[in-house]
């Protein structure tokens, strides 16, 4: 017995699979612009319901309820999410949503195992070598993006650890999901036949891997960790397509694998850092900094609302760099006020926005969107540095390590021949911070320091908001 | 479909898919994730397979939960990318 398609030939499935597929590719390819991006993430929704649809009519369901029943449960809670979450919170949503595919496509991949040994179809090399790369792909997925999704959720530490005790209990783990996989292709019905307890060994190991992975990296090399698996969810999707020989998987899971990475490679060039420096490294937390003269001492000089407020009525241009401390803050809405009110009188104004300021890729700009700033006003790191020498003003609030010069002076720093904004040649910087707390790097910077640059201390939101009311009264 | 087939078409759409996203601005990089992230829900299909004709109980429970967890993914980011969507194509008016 057949679903309620089965009747027709494979090829109208097939077909259907196809035309999913380019909806997928044409969806992606209308985010190439913010006009057209609303709809492209349609088309491939849309996409997404014809395969599903055509899926659960095509297929023998012996039981639809529990289908159903699944189905409603896991849409249920995704629009929930979707629709309760901050934006601030949207590091860790997208985080967690990412494991959840990766987790499902290690699952399918057993629960396929399991049939095939039940109905005694034996297991095709083929099958057994592609359900284990996905199994461990997505075990890893799924568990690293909980931990990342933890972490940026303030539920683990987000401070980078650096152990050799760590890497060992890594390459353990890998050698063991490996060999669980040798033996899954070698031995199906190792250790006694029907639940496949090669994979599950498998399962437990990479998930074992998976938490180890994440669980060192700091805070600030998030947007790096999420891209990357996000890559993987889409290649744990593409694998699992080899297992069921799934066509409209393999395509859709390796644009998804793609973009990914290339977001991943993008992540790692804006820090200079090669992958994995950022998976391995543990970055920042050196004592060696202690030894250093303190650069600040005297050389700090304290700026007021009110102060800050004269500078920008004087000046043409301002160009406002946001960091991960306005995301923390909540500051969007204040800082977009202020640029609005500068507009109004006639000042020209940008965002210089660093790639990778904030915890994932895109952050600023999708907080910076939601706070109505025109996305032409959105200025990237190329763009916005030669126009520096001629801005009056540069207002960096709640960031760090993206304006330090060190990068390009000092060969030894560990940010070196990382690319920064360069607000320092501009005629003068003011820097809203907390404290001069130095930023994730761990390293001091010069830039507050500088005779043009004024610190304006306080949080991001309580210091903007009180600039914006400065700025009302005195217009 | 052969193993070399499925290859192919893997190859093929990894060009593809290097082609676009690398013309996609850096503005959009983080609905490009959420948006991505729905499409690698593409797993539901396997799922809903396995949950529906499942031969055995276990098939069917790990089914079951790979199904939710799918549909989480999909519908979740579906969302998340149009709420943030419209929140950059509102500047345009």
């Amino acid at each position: 017995m057949a679903g309620v398609l089965g009747g027709l030939p494979d090829s109208v499935l097939q077909f259907a699979y196809l035309i999913a597929s380019v909806l997928f590719i044409q969806g992606l390819r209308d985010m190439t612009h913010p006009r057209t991006a609303t709809r492209g993430n349609g088309i491939s929704a849309l996409g997404m319901f014809i395969a599903v649809a055509v899926t659960v009519l095509w297929f023998e369901i012996l039981s639809p309820l529990v289908l159903a029943a699944a189905l409603l449960v896991g849409g249920g809670i995704g629009a929930w999410l979707a629709v309760t979450v901050e934006t601030t919170e949207m590091p860790q949503l997208v985080g967690l949503f990412n494991g959840f595919g990766g987790g499902a496509s290690a699952l399918v991949a057993g629960a396929e195992l399991v049939d095939l040994t039940a109905t005694g179809s034996g297991l095709p090399v083929g099958v057994t070598a592609t359900a284990a790369i996905a199994g461990i792909i997505g075990s890893v997925t799924f568990w690293g993006s909980l931990v990342a999704a933890g972490k940026l959720h303030g539920l683990v530490g987000d401070s980078p650890v650096s152990s050799n005790v760590g890497h060992v209990i890594k390459a353990v783990c890998l050698v063991a999901a490996l060999a669980g996989g040798v033996a899954l292709v070698v031995q199906p019905g190792f250790a006694g036949g029907d639940l496949v307890p090669s994979y599950w060994f498998l399962i437990v190991a990479a998930s074992i891997l998976g938490i180890f992975l994440v669980v060192p990296i700091g805070g600030a090399d998030m947007p790096v960790v999420i891209a990357l698996l996000n890559s993987y969810s889409g290649l744990a999707a593409a694998t699992t397509g080899f297992v069921l020989n799934n066509t409209v998987l393999i395509v859709a899971g390796t644009l998804v694998g793609a973009s990914g990475l290339i977001l991943t490679v993008i992540m790692c060039e804006s820090m200079n850092r090669s992958l994995t420096n950022v998976l391995f490294g543990g970055l920042g937390g050196d004592d060696e900094m202690a030894d250093r003269p303190d650069i600040y001492e005297g050389n700090i000089s304290e700026t007021s609302p009110e102060e800050v407020e004269m500078l920008l009525d004087v000046a043409d241009r301002v160009v406002i760099v946001p960091g991960y401390g306005m995301a923390v803050a909540q500051a969007q809405h204040a800082v977009a006020e202020l640029a609005e009110l500068l507009e109004a009188d006639g000042v020209d104004v940008e965002f210089g926005i660093h790639p990778v300021a904030g915890r994932m890729p895109g952050h600023m700009n999708a907080l910076l969107a939601e706070a109505d700033v025109p996305y032409e006003k959105m200025r990237e790191l190329e763009e916005v540095n030669p126009t520096f020498s001629q801005t009056d003003v540069v207002i960096v609030t709640g960031a760090n390590d993206v304006v330090n010069p060190m990068a390009n002076t000092d060969d030894s720093s560990p940010i070196a021949g990382m690319p920064v904004l360069e607000v320092g040649e501009a005629r003068s910087v003011v820097v809203n911070k907390r404290s001069l707390s130095p930023g994730f790097s761990g390293i001091p910077n010069p830039l507050f320091a500088e005779d043009d640059t004024s610190m304006l201390f306080g949080d991001a939101k309580a210091s903007m908001q009180e600039l914006v009311n400065v700025y009302k009264e005195n217009r | 479909m052969t193993f070399v087939q499925n290859l192919t078409l893997f190859v093929l759409a990894a060009f593809v898919g290097y082609e676009i996203i690398t013309k996609i601005p850096t503005n959009l990089h983080t609905p490009l994730m959420s948006g991505a992230n729905a499409i690698s829900g593409i797993t539901l299909l396997g799922s809903v397979v396995v949950a529906g004709s499942g031969s055995t109980a276990l098939a069917t429970a790990l089914g079951f939960v790979a199904v939710v967890m799918a549909t989480v993914n999909v519908v979740g980011g579906y969302l998340v990318s149009h709420f943030m969507l419209d929140q950059f194509s509102q500047r345009g008016k």
